[in-house]
């Protein structure tokens, strides 16, 4: 699944650092919901669009 | 590339170290006991199966660590590693029967049991995951 997680933390100036320990998952986690080799649970996925105060389907794309 | 030691991996860690300390301790001091003194049954029985006991600690210690790790993605990563080990385990005890069926190699496995074979299988699964995680810094 693709997903904007690598612009959206971009935008916010936060390293893969800042933004594991805002969502509370190790850096690793973050790095491979990134690079797409990792698709978060629903819980997980709720809690990035919170922190970025989008819905879901804003962060988390479709399959082409 | 930072390692990640969570509380659920530390405690695993202590585990497993006195779980395989243990294991030490006891195939040593029974095996000088059966070689100098040999129980008598049904002694013999219950001492020969305290080394294994430290074994099952082992796999209660990586089915723990399944359920302790917050982190799903490194809990994905510890599932599989599991089940790598489950199915090398599998493999390698399967294909060792055939051979036996057939005469090809001697009955028995000479000391080494299933767990053996799924402790191995879990260095094959954490091999694997360190692939995964390089491909991924990589990308």
């Amino acid at each position: 699944m693709n997903n904007r997680l690598r612009v959206l933390r971009a935008e916010k100036g936060w390293s893969q650092q800042d933004l594991a320990q805002r969502l509370e998952v190790s850096r690793q986690s973050v790095n491979a919901i990134e690079t797409g080799r990792y698709d978060p649970s629903l819980p997980l996925a709720f809690r990035i669009a919170d922190l970025f105060g989008l819905p879901i389907e804003a962060i988390f794309l479709r399959d082409a | 590339m930072a390692r990640y030691h969570s509380p659920a991996i530390k405690r695993y860690s202590r585990r497993l170290g006195g779980f395989i300390t243990l294991y030490v301790a006891l195939v040593f001091a029974m095996g000088w006991l059966f070689r100098h003194a040999p129980p008598a049954a049904p002694w013999n029985v219950l001492l020969a199966i305290l080394p294994a006991l430290p074994v099952l600690g082992i796999v209660w210690t990586v089915m723990r660590l399944l359920v302790e790790e917050p982190d799903e993605f490194w809990r994905m990563l510890f599932v599989r590693q599991a089940l790598i080990a489950t199915g090398f385990c599998l493999t390698v005890m399967t294909i060792w029967d055939f051979l036996q069926n057939y005469n090809i190699v001697a009955p028995g496995q000479h000391g080494f049991g299933a767990a053996f074979f799924w402790f191995m299988g879990l260095g094959v699964g954490a091999i694997w995951n360190a692939i995964t995680l390089w491909r991924s810094e990589k990308a």
